[in-house]
């Protein structure tokens, strides 16, 4: 198409470029993890049941649900947190690229998909110590400075603290701690970064930060956040997942699942007529 | 700090100021088709009449979408929502030139009627009303859009003076009576066209201010 | 006011009163103490007291250097000996705390604790004298290490206990194995508690005495090593005040108020750098 056919429009027409619509084809968005039929029990107690979902490369998969729903249960499966807690019991497969993650050794296995969480947890070290912690345990022997600064600014976090790399972490405010959280977590370089509520402890302002900030990590790493705050899922992810009662009840991009979702259930969930 | 969400309405804002300027392209290039008796012209505006429709679906949709998903507020909200309504009329507008367009092809097969006076200045301030409210809504112009509405009553008298004279045609020969029969719809479209130019002009006033300035005379204090 | 209401409101002031008065009495015994061996020792302090060695008997004057320095050379064994594994034993429960075997060791560590200081020094005196036929600084460390390694144990467990669980979970996602979470994180983060608790076992052993009357034993002179009998402040004043003579007599309260004020001041630095703020702020 060409330009406006009439000169006098004072702003300049031009055809817009882009997809015509943006509802991505959810089909060929290839899946960095692959969840297939994971049933897990606390002991005798069954919470999640007959799972099967994906976590699409290089885009944001949330996990919404009501709160007790199991959701934060299934994203510490990922990079096998669960096992914290001895009485857990897992059935089923788990695909990072393919590979089953129970069978590789797990602290490689953590490196490649790190974890935020709820509550910023920096350790009682100074930020740079914070951020160098990560790759030196995993025996990094290069220019540990350069990895420092390079994650600080991916975490948008660089021009705040350049200048106090050696103050201690807890000096940082709550939004910022948090940013400091997602660098130390970048700083390895995982292949999937989880995220476990991480704006659920801050204020409005920095949990805008922390969602502009995700959209660009995309183009960094797979990520994937659980968020009790249906709202922000919507206004962060490319694919959801409504998680009820240790099930996933629907599993689709998420324009689709807040316009017009597939299943009543999800509908009588974001409209908030639930329960 | 600028927001993810504004690539989106960006997107949105650009879409349907392409729908404007087909929309207007189609207008210009019907009426010189009744004007000009041209065939060709005519044609064409049939052929580009889907690429319009296309639009208003993909439009529709994108506002579905950000309405759904980002939880707009303020100008952003009434932004949206106008582009909904404006989307609307931008079609209607496109609709009601693929009818002056097949008018002009009807009138083509008849010798002209008359010589054209009236209908050459209502056209042009036909166009001239479209024009200013896609002006307005690319630079929110709230005079603009005024003047738009203002215009509106003198529009509906060039089209009460076309029917006045063609009437007096249709009486005086009744072998005129089909080409000046569909000049008078010709007519009566391009109205139509005009009050949607005044809809768009409106639509401003409610993204600008805020606004709902339709049905001046229900009060609504 | 009614007759009931007046009691009432009486027996309240006077349990509140009374309630005031022994916190009093308990501050009081303190500074009681501490004044009697100022007035009774003070006097003795000299520089001849740090530096001599004890006269022979019937001799006045004469000083406590080898005690002293022996205290020093049992406390600093003792500690080689119940730091280590009080510390590793404690990061042990702290980190297997549901496993059966930690609270079985749990328990022993309580029981341990409440052990007479005399039964630890016979046990002590069949383990480290009779098979070397010799008394020696070493078996009186050996004793002293024993009592500490309960406390260093139940107090490192609980200062690591006391690091937020979000910091462990945070090393482990980074790829951490339990150890080097154990080493980096959760150590450094409780370091000041662990300090305070070594500290304060230190302070608690150096003034036993029953231990050390069959292991250490006791020596008017120097002690050349670690294998020999060694002089210490704590037998020195049993020594001492148990005497018929009036000089012993005055320098025992000199090294009890010694021995006090080093334990004093051992208190006080621990509490000054649990003071300094946990290194983890809460929640």
């Amino acid at each position: 198409m060409q330009a406006s056919p009439n000169p006098e429009l004072s702003v300049k027409v031009n055809a817009p470029a882009g997809a015509a619509t943006t509802r991505e084809n959810a089909a060929s968005i290839p899946m960095r993890m692959r969840i297939s039929k994971l049933n897990f029990y606390y002991g005798t107690k069954q919470i999640l049941f007959d799972i099967s979902m994906g976590i699409a490369d290089k885009r944001v998969t949330a996990l919404i649900g009501p709160s007790g729903c199991g959701k934060s249960t299934l994203l510490r499966i990922l990079n096998r947190m669960h096992e914290t807690v001895s009485t857990s019991r897992l059935e089923g497969e788990v695909l990072l690229d393919q590979q089953n993650i129970l069978a590789q050794d797990v602290t490689a296995l953590r490196r490649r998909v790190g974890m935020v969480f709820q509550r910023p947890n920096p350790f009682p070290k100074s930020i740079f110590e914070n951020i160098a912690y990560g790759p030196r345990i995993n025996g990094f022997k290069g220019p540990i400075a350069d990895v420092v600064e390079k994650s600080l600014r991916n975490a948008a976090l660089w021009d705040e603290v350049k200048d106090h790399l050696h103050k201690s972490a807890y000096e940082l405010s709550g939004g910022q701690q948090q940013r400091l959280c997602i660098a130390r977590a970048l700083a390895v370089e995982p292949e999937v970064l989880l995220l476990d509520e991480p704006c659920s402890a801050l204020d409005p302002i920095s949990t805008a930060k922390i969602e502009e900030l995700l959209v660009e990590l995309k183009n960094l790493t797979t990520l994937a956040i659980v968020t009790h705050n249906m709202q922000q899922a919507a206004r962060v992810s490319d694919f959801t997942a409504f998680v009820l009662t240790g099930q996933v009840i629907e599993f689709n991009p998420t324009p689709q699942l807040f316009t017009t979702p597939t299943d009543p259930r999800t509908e009588a969930y974001i409209t908030g007529r639930f329960g | 700090m600028e927001r993810h969400f504004e690539k989106d309405l960006n997107e949105l804002k650009e879409r349907l100021l392409w729908m404007g300027s087909l929309a207007e392209r189609a207008v210009h290039q019907a009426v010189h088709a009744v004007l000009d008796s041209d065939e060709q012209l005519a044609k064409r505006v049939l052929d580009e009449e889907d690429a319009i429709n296309e639009l208003q679906l993909e439009i529709d949709d994108r506002v579905v979408q950000l309405l759904a998903l980002h939880q707009l507020m303020a100008v952003d909200l009434r932004f949206v929502l106008a582009v909904s309504r404006i989307n609307n009329d931008l079609e209607r507008i496109g609709d009601q030139a693929v009818n002056v367009a097949q008018g002009a092809l009807r009138i083509l097969r008849h010798p002209r009627v008359k010589p054209y006076v009236d209908l050459p200045r209502m056209t042009e301030l036909v166009e001239e009303q479209v024009r200013s409210a896609l002006n307005a809504v690319v630079r929110r112009d709230v005079e603009l859009a005024q003047k738009v509405m203002a215009n509106d009553d003198q529009v509906d008298h060039y089209r009460d003076q076309i029917f006045r004279e063609l009437l007096t045609y249709m009486m005086g020969d009744s072998s005129l009576v089909f080409p000046a029969f569909e000049l008078i719809l010709v007519a009566k479209n391009l109205e139509r066209i005009g009050d949607h130019a005044t809809n768009i002009a409106e639509d401003v006033i409610y993204i600008v201010q805020g606004l709902d300035i339709r049905h001046p005379s229900i009060d609504r204090r | 006011m009614s007759a009931r209401l007046r009691w009432r409101k009486f027996v309240s002031n006077f349990m509140l009163t009374m309630t005031g008065v022994c916190a009093v009495v308990s501050v009081a015994i303190l500074f009681l103490i501490l004044g009697y061996l100022v007035v009774n020792g003070g006097k003795s302090i000299n520089w001849a007291f740090f530096t001599q060695l004890p006269k022979p008997v019937g001799e006045v004057g004469g000083g406590m250097a080898n005690a002293i320095v022996g205290s020093a050379k049992l406390l600093l064994v003792a500690s080689l000996i119940g730091v280590p594994v009080g510390f590793l034993g404690g990061v042990y429960l702290a980190e297997f705390s549901g496993a059966k075997v930690a609270s079985v060791v749990r328990y022993a560590a309580d029981l341990l604790n409440g052990v007479p200081s005399i039964v630890i020094g016979i046990f002590a005196y069949s383990m480290a004298v009779l098979p070397f036929k010799q008394f020696s600084t070493l078996a009186g460390s050996f004793a002293l290490g024993l009592m500490m390694i309960p406390i260093t144990l139940r107090s490192t467990e609980e200062f690591l206990g006391a690091v937020p669980r979000m910091l462990r979970e945070g090393a482990m996602a980074l790829g951490a194995s339990k150890w080097k979470t154990i080493s980096t994180v959760i150590v450094p983060a409780a370091y000041r508690g662990i300090l305070t608790a070594i500290l304060l076992a230190l302070a608690r052993v150096a003034g036993e005495t029953a231990p050390l009357l069959f292991t250490a034993l006791g020596n008017r002179y120097w002690s050349p090593g670690w294998g020999q009998p060694t002089a210490s402040l704590p037998v020195m004043i049993y020594n001492y005040a148990l005497s018929p003579y009036e000089d012993w007599h005055r320098q025992a309260w000199a090294a009890g108020l010694v021995l006090l004020g080093l334990i004093l001041i051992i208190n006080i630095l621990a509490r000054t750098i649990l003071s300094r703020g946990i290194a983890v702020p809460r929640g």
